[in-house]
């Protein structure tokens, strides 16, 4: 009760939609949203861009190179096309889109609730209360580490770190870590951790295996220019699959050509296959390691085959094919590892990221607490989300991705504005 | 597709197994079965064991007959051979596993399969079961399957059959990855 009185005595605004997230994905919706002169205000909870400023690890850059930093209206505009933004330069960069997109953005205003009202939104936060006809979520993909169960089975003494707690190898006490997890995020911990000296174990599940160049050029301009980034989730065969593939093993540095478990196994990190828990002090692989190895191999491969098969088709003089060896696997790889007696200090879950949805008060969350969308139209009247991986396309996940999903659910968005309206009658389009 | 795509049949009613995918992601909870399997010890090392019933779709399920499997060691154990040794019933699962994956995923990515063969070999140390060294296990040492695979495929193609069979086979998540065992007895 004290609770309704508290929020009836707060200030209320009503607009015709409230953005939530004030990141790429909220910007670039706040663009479009302005060209169709739709009112709307952008929530953010802390300041412009605050998942790249405070969520990320300190070595971090983009997978995407410079030249493919843009979002709608707005382009990299530096001097090194080819180079790769650490994430205060993306922070920068996003900031700076939202001088440029004059964006209404309310900073320091965290959504706690949005519930279904009188047929439109309620939105609650820290900081009054808003009344909207259509709500966009573009709150991030990447609000919670994931932690699997055998998480809550690291012995006492040992730290156990999410990858949104690791920020560089001086957190860490000396000794051995095992780091779980082999998509970028753990090969770069695995990478960066191994060289500041310390002992490296990797456990491998599934993962993508993508070399950084090839033929001469970065593989997102091969992705880009054959058309692969532009793939509808309509066209792909799986799309809960394709949604749900862990990021591939790249790095943003041209250092080196491919960044993959061969490099690690150079530099002697240990690879074991996928943990599957921890029981007593010891650690369980997967013997399966062998397979999630071929499987990462044959998929580079056949991707690198559909690349010469374009580049022959369109007759583009660039560097000569080529293979990549494979991944070399040990004959016997360790089942089994006694943490305390293999002198691990520290265990990092690089086990992918999740949206934090517990704000969310309307019922759109599917068994697995995944919303349902279909192409990023909420199955909600007027419900939008931005910035999941394969939302739209291929590309929807980076930020050069957003534009196109933005533009095609802002028309969505407005089109539901001018027919909701009409139909009530109340207000001409 | 093409006018002239050969019909590939593999045996393997792939509309089906898709049409069981879809209903049974929209009812997770008959997805959940339970296998099971009966046995009688006959004297010495000689089990027979039998399966027929099983739960799945909600339901209690049969296969069209029971079917009975003698198990018992070689006569170098100073046992009766009745049987094969309970060992290399695990190989008969994984090779049965993995062979019906290959058949499905091919049928499924339109590849026709002229002859699927495949030998297991699977090392053991047997001082481990004799209590002799402590420090050696039980189990295998590792399992090695080897597939001759003809099909109307490139080798690439062969190949990632076999890993996406291995992927989605159950007898291979068993042996890979721990399982609780409980075991107990009724008076």
């Amino acid at each position: 009760m004290i609770n309704v009185i508290r929020q009836l005595i707060r200030p209320v605004g009503t607009t015709d939609v409230v953005v939530i997230g004030a990141g790429h994905a909220g910007l670039a919706a706040s663009y479009f949203l302005s060209k169709h002169a739709i009112e709307h205000v952008v929530l953010e909870r802390g300041e412009v861009a605050n998942s790249w400023r405070n969520e990320r690890w300190d070595s971090l850059k983009l997978l995407t190179p410079n030249w493919q930093s843009r979002l709608p209206g707005f382009e990299y505009a530096g001097e090194d096309p080819d180079g790769f933004m650490s994430m205060p330069e993306v922070v920068e960069f996003i900031e700076e889109y939202a001088k440029f997109s004059a964006s209404p953005v309310q900073t320091d205003t965290t959504v706690q609730s949005v519930q279904r009202h009188l047929g439109a939104y309620r939105v609650v936060t820290n900081r009054g209360v808003w009344h909207a006809k259509a709500v966009v979520i573009a709150s991030g993909a990447c609000n919670i580490a994931n932690k699997p169960r055998a998480s809550q089975d690291v012995p006492e003494g040992i730290a156990s770190l999410t990858a949104h707690d690791f920020r560089n190898a001086d957190q860490l006490e000396p000794g051995g870590v095992l780091i779980v997890g082999a998509s970028a995020t753990g090969l770069q911990f695995a990478d960066e951790i191994r060289k500041a000296g310390h002992e490296v174990t990797i456990a491998t599940g599934e993962h993508v295996r993508l070399p950084r160049t090839y033929r001469g050029h970065d593989i997102q301009f091969w992705m880009h220019i054959t058309g692969l980034l532009n793939e509808g989730y309509e066209e792909v065969d799986d799309v809960s699959r394709a949604r749900g593939l862990p990021s591939p093993q790249l790095v943003g540095s041209h250092d080196a050509q491919i960044l993959d478990l061969n490099r690690l196994s150079d530099n002697s990190v240990k690879i074991v296959g996928r943990l599957m828990g921890i029981s007593n002090g010891t650690a369980q692989f997967s013997g399966s390691l062998r397979n999630v190895c071929a499987l990462a191999d044959l998929k580079m491969n056949r991707l690198l085959a559909a690349i010469d098969d374009w580049i022959e088709n369109n007759a583009v003089l660039c560097d000569a094919p080529e293979r990549f060896e494979a991944t070399r696997v040990d004959d016997n790889p360790s089942l089994l590892m006694d943490l305390e007696g293999n002198d691990i200090r520290t265990v990092i879950w690089a086990t992918g990221f999740r949206p934090d949805y517990s704000w969310l008060d309307v019922p759109v969350l599917d068994r697995k607490g995944r919303i349902r969308h279909e192409g990023g139209v909420v199955d909600a009247p007027g419900m939008y989300v931005l910035g999941l991986p394969m939302l739209r396309r291929r590309k929807s996940s980076f930020i050069h991705g957003i534009e196109d999903d933005a533009r095609d659910l802002m028309a969505h968005l407005d089109h539901f504005i001018r027919e909701g309206s009409m139909g009530s009658g109340s207000r001409a389009a | 597709m093409t006018d002239v795509t050969a019909i590939v049949d593999n045996g393997v009613n792939v509309e089906a197994l898709l049409g069981a995918r879809e209903a049974l992601t929209e009812a997770p909870e008959a997805a959940k079965f339970v296998w099971r399997a009966s046995s009688e010890w006959k004297g010495g090392t000689h089990t027979q064991s039998s399966v027929e019933g099983f739960f799945g779709l909600g339901e209690e399920q049969k296969h069209v007959k029971q079917f009975n499997y003698d198990s018992d060691h070689p006569e170098i154990f100073a046992s009766e051979d009745k049987g094969s040794t309970p060992v290399e019933f695990i190989l008969v699962g994984l090779a049965g596993c993995l062979t019906a994956g290959i058949a499905s995923v091919a049928q499924n990515r339109g590849i026709q399969l002229h002859s699927v063969k495949a030998t297991l070999d699977a090392p053991m140390d047997i001082q481990g079961i004799l209590g002799i060294d402590g420090d050696v296990r039980n189990g295998f040492d590792a399992i090695t399957v080897n597939y001759e695979i003809d099909a109307d495929a490139s080798e690439e193609d062969i190949a990632a059959l076999v890993a996406q069979s291995q992927k989605r086979s159950a007898v291979f998540d068993i042996i890979t990855n721990p399982t609780n065992v409980n075991v107990e007895v009724n008076k």
